[in-house]
């Protein structure tokens, strides 16, 4: 039986984040790093970041299903995507840019490098961007994707996900993650969501489906909140140095 | 004080660049006419494990101003804003793993009210088969300041130079060369922020 290796290098907190070798996922094994990762205080170059600078100045394009510029919308289950960004404290990350990218509705990509047969959709870009608002709630309007085949090991299917990077208040808070919807049989097999240590820790990158937010004739409704490290610490300080006379 | 449990990471995959290297999302150029600083060219690679070059990678910087101040509200000065400069980068690798940026040479930032720290650049790598961002500082060769960096000397001696961005050219803008190893001989030192 082939010996599959999981590292013990991790960045953040090992109950939570992935290790970055994880020989399941095939391209981890020459990508990540093998040398313990140094530990540093935080200071004021951590504990900023351009979350706040560069929310500011980016447009929002919330509505993936007509983006694309054509005038047409794009094919697929229509959902909208909401949910809240909170710290770890939970309190609400207000005015901060989330990122989206997924595939279109048949599993396919708008990339070059993804060329299996699944149908591409002329009016599916599939990327969108918002903010929290002052509460911490984003909202996208989009469509299911599919799941896709990809080369990791034979007959290999990454399960139906959606890409999220966020930026948050500083540089620890800094996240890109992938967003699964419930009940896929695909999670138990996918090495990516499983290079994810616990069990509790994968559950909560899965979607819950909600009725509340379904609105009738148009969309189904799904909620996801996310979690950031919050930039609680105060820059370091030296202790005082004895003064000698 | 409840903990609200942290969201995991996932790799950015393969096929984050319409998305995130978007026409205005991608930030390669820092520096308008109008920004205080000396102008610098940062050019480097990622590469793996086998020294191969990293084509689906996404490199993020983050930097002070020319005096020192970062553009966030955490950073009350003492020394000013520039008004056009943001201190954000983000540049997608090409098809032989090289990045770049035109930027400014950051000021020193302070570390505590005594000590400030030697220059520096946050630098964030993503890519297909890091399942978690990596994080590391850019430095640079040619300043004395190097030596009482608070930061640099947690980095083990021998894994200091990964840190130090080499001065390539005299020209306008100045070159400084930084390679990201991923892993392996020359692994470049990644920090636990």
């Amino acid at each position: 039986m082939k010996q599959i290796t999981i590292g013990d290098i991790v960045r953040g907190d090992q109950e939570v984040f992935p290790p970055y070798l994880y020989e399941a996922y095939q391209s981890t094994r020459r990508r990540a790093p093998t040398l313990p990762l140094i530990e540093v205080p935080l200071t004021l170059s951590e504990l900023t970041g351009p979350g706040p600078a560069i929310s500011a100045i980016t447009p929002e394009d919330a509505d993936l299903t007509r983006n694309a510029g054509t005038g047409g919308e794009a094919i697929g289950q229509r959902i909208i995507m909401t949910g809240r960004i909170l710290d770890d404290r939970g309190n609400p990350v207000p005015n901060t840019l989330l990122e989206i990218w997924q595939a279109n509705a048949a599993g396919r990509y708008l990339h070059k490098r993804d060329q299996w047969p699944g149908p591409l959709d002329p009016n599916f870009l599939g990327m969108g961007r918002c903010l929290t608002n002052e509460k911490g709630v984003y909202r996208f309007l989009t469509i299911r994707p599919g799941a896709y085949p990809w080369k990791n090991h034979p007959n290999a299917w990454r399960p139906a996900h959606i890409h999220f990077s966020v930026f948050g208040p500083s540089t620890l808070s800094r996240l890109v993650t992938q967003m699964y919807f419930p009940d896929d049989p695909l999670h138990s097999i996918d090495p990516v969501m499983n290079s994810i240590p616990t069990e509790d820790a994968r559950k909560r990158l899965i979607a819950t489906y909600d009725h509340s937010v379904t609105e009738p004739e148009w969309a189904l409704g799904y909620r996801w909140d996310i979690v950031l490290h919050g930039p609680y610490a105060t820059p370091f300080e030296l202790p005082q140095r004895e003064e000698t006379r | 004080m409840s903990t609200f449990p942290l969201t995991g990471s996932q790799t950015v995959g393969p096929f984050f660049g319409p998305g995130l290297l978007r026409e205005d999302a991608r930030r390669n150029v820092l520096t308008q006419p109008e920004t205080v600083g000396e102008r610098i060219r940062i050019e480097g690679r990622v590469l793996d494990g086998d020294g191969i070059p990293v084509p689906d990678a996404m490199v993020e910087i983050w930097q002070a101003n020319a005096h020192g101040r970062y553009n966030h509200p955490a950073d009350q000065g003492p020394v000013s804003l520039d008004p056009t400069f943001l201190g954000f980068g983000r540049a997608g690798t090409g098809e032989d793993g090289s990045y770049w940026f035109e930027t400014i040479k950051p000021g020193p930032v302070s570390f505590s009210k005594e000590q400030q720290q030697a220059p520096h650049i946050c630098i964030t790598v993503f890519a297909r088969g890091l399942l978690n961002h990596v994080v590391t500082r850019l430095y640079f060769e040619d300043e004395p300041a190097n030596a009482l960096d608070p930061i640099l000397q947690y980095v083990p001696e021998e894994r200091r130079a990964t840190l130090l961005a080499r001065r390539e050219s005299e020209g306008a803008p100045v070159v400084y060369r930084f390679d990201i190893i991923l892993q392996g001989a020359g692994e470049t030192a990644f920090f636990n922020v």
